[in-house]
């Protein structure tokens, strides 16, 4: 091995030579000769001889050109994560180096402004799902879920979780990755015409159930009938926590959640003001109802007086976490998304009460003329007949992956194939229609699908 | 400080009084101990009818900056809790004997009472 390569890490050879003195070795092969001979690497690794950064670079932008991004193609792609228009405020001040780069800045002494714009956070959070609590953020909505499962156990004292199908398949992984290492058994109530089965939800009930899991606006996009679970979940003799998933921007014209008793709320907040970025980082809005505040992950900010009697913001009920509890802490989260969870902070305030009605109005609008033009097509049908928010499933006469590569050839993501997820789902594509999409980009897509279909009906007609 | 002459206390810093002819007995943390912990905001509580184990954590007191666990002296079965505490959790600290006290519960074996320390050893114990 020669040290001429490490430009960047302090190890010169007489550097080498007395570390290894320090520890009592010879040389580096003595060093390593606890690791067996055929597991080791005869000479050098298979890799390209090192470059230029001038070539680098160039390397690095053929491959990144390959890259397709919802900017520079019509994206109709959803299932959680979606393209909503941004607001330039947003970005403008997520990016100011006072929240940038402070590192968990939540000292009240100095931190005044990122803990009061985590406490605006969390109060529109209130009013946009009508709970009485909302933390801080947790990682993104699939943490946010399972750890509304952890939560549910933990109130109930019982060990046993219900989840719909039609909570994102993504999310139902991640809740049962947190239950398993807590001995929780989750099991899934099936779906039936793409909602929850309430009769099978009923059966599912008993006197062990801590909490039921249920997504609204489902995966699907379907509107699920809150009503209906709320019922029985919290029927005569039946005590489990109601837990919602839900779409944010979808609550600017859906009833929230609260209204239908749901004792948790969680989401992904993506959709407020954070970009797709192939994943993340986005955010988990988590909130709750007063009387379990104590059993609550994750960090809140409160507003207080300072000593002089003024107005100021501090993190408040610390004292059940793991920086002062150890193994006994409620939850083991002492951090939020605290920079996404400004940037929803800014962008709930800057679209404003009105503004999320108009989005979300929007979004109805343009999934449902969406919907009706592309289930004009021959062989096409909608595969629900169910209300649904901005997204929707389409029944195809082929394989939904042969429609989408088609379409990205007229560079166009049409949208996700169900197939992947749910067993007899392979003709089924996941369509999601945002505000940002005009009607010229709705009627070229549906012209591009009908090509696209027609094409495929003739080909494997002959 | 004080620590009254007619109970029993634990390493816990908890003060248990037990009435024999009943089997019965109260119980709650000493003036040293909410002194340490400063200003009691909560206090969560077992459900009445809880068995538990000498030593077992029975709830939790909350504190401005702390949490404490509340712990069993001796085995038993939560009666009542001082569901008063609720609003007023501050109680524990204005009178740790009397008004502030956390729970009453039936003592399942007397036995257990000769580990607990008179007053004048528990006072030994915090000075």
């Amino acid at each position: 091995m020669s040290s001429s390569n490490l430009n960047y890490i302090g190890n010169t050879p007489e550097e080498q030579q007395e570390m290894l003195r320090a520890i009592g070795v010879e040389s580096l092969d003595e060093l390593l000769s606890v690791i067996p001979e055929q597991l080791r690497i005869e000479g050098l690794l298979d890799i390209p001889e090192s470059i230029s950064e001038i070539e680098m670079r160039a390397l690095a932008a053929t491959l990144t050109d390959r890259n397709r991004s919802a900017g520079d193609t019509l994206s109709f792609l959803g299932g959680g994560a979606y393209d909503h228009y941004i607001p330039t405020i947003v970005e403008f001040l997520m990016y100011r180096s006072e929240f940038y780069t402070a590192y968990t800045p939540y000292q009240p002494e100095v931190s005044q402004g990122t803990l009061q714009a985590m406490y605006e956070y969390q109060s529109m959070i209130c009013e946009l799902t009508g709970m009485d609590i909302a933390n801080a953020s947790l990682y993104d909505g699939g943490s946010a879920l399972g750890e509304s499962a952890l939560m549910a156990a933990r109130i109930k004292d019982k060990e046993r979780i219900l989840i719909s199908e039609t909570v994102s398949p993504h999310h139902r992984e991640i809740v049962r990755t947190y239950c398993s290492g807590q001995d929780l058994k989750v099991q899934t109530i099936p779906l039936r015409e793409g909602v929850t089965d309430t009769m099978a939800l009923e059966e599912m009930l008993s006197d062990d159930v801590a909490g039921v899991l249920i997504q609204s606006p489902n995966y699907f996009g379907i509107i699920e009938p809150l009503a209906e679970y709320q019922n029985r979940v919290s029927s005569a003799g039946q005590d489990s926590i109601f837990v919602v998933a839900t779409h944010p921007v979808s609550l600017g014209i859906l009833q929230p959640p609260s209204e239908f008793d749901a004792d948790i709320v969680v989401a992904e907040g993506q959709m407020l003001g954070n970009r797709q970025s192939f994943g993340g980082p986005y955010l988990g809005v988590f909130a709750l109802k007063e009387e379990f505040v104590r059993k609550m992950p994750g960090r809140l900010v409160g507003a207080s007086v300072d000593s002089k009697g003024e107005r100021g913001f501090v993190l408040v009920l610390k004292t059940r976490e793991q920086d002062i509890r150890r193994e006994r802490a409620t939850s083991n989260i002492c951090t939020n998304q605290g920079l996404n969870a400004l940037a929803a902070a800014v962008y709930m305030s800057s679209v404003g009460k009105e503004g999320i009605r108009d989005v979300a109005n929007l979004c109805v609008q343009k999934a449902h003329y969406l919907a009706e033009r592309l289930s004009d097509i021959e062989g096409v049908s909608l595969a629900f007949n169910r209300p649904f928010f901005n997204e929707f499933v389409l029944d195809l006469p082929v394989p939904a992956d042969r429609v989408i590569d088609s379409m990205l050839e007229e560079d166009i993501f049409i949208g996700i194939d169900l197939g992947k997820k749910y067993q007899g789902y392979e003709k089924k594509l996941l369509v999601a229609v945002t505000e940002k999409r005009t009607r010229e980009e709705l009627d070229r897509c549906s012209e591009a699908f009908g090509e696209v279909m027609s094409n495929m009906l003739t080909s494997s007609a002959v | 400080m004080e620590f009254p002459d007619d109970l029993l206390y634990t390493e816990e810093h908890e003060w248990i009084r037990y009435d024999e002819s009943s089997d019965e007995a109260t119980l709650g943390i000493t003036d040293f101990a909410q002194s340490e912990l400063g200003d009691i905001v909560f206090i969560e509580f077992p459900e009445s009818g809880d068995a538990f184990s000498a030593g077992d954590a029975v709830g939790t007191i909350e504190a401005v900056k702390t949490v404490a666990d509340i712990f069993a002296p001796v085995s038993g079965e939560v009666l009542e809790v001082n569901s008063h505490l609720d609003d007023a959790p501050e109680a524990v600290n204005d009178d740790p004997y009397g008004e502030g006290w956390l729970l009453r519960i039936k003592v399942n074996d007397a036995d257990e009472m000769e580990r607990l320390m008179s007053a004048e050893k528990y006072k030994e114990m915090v000075e």
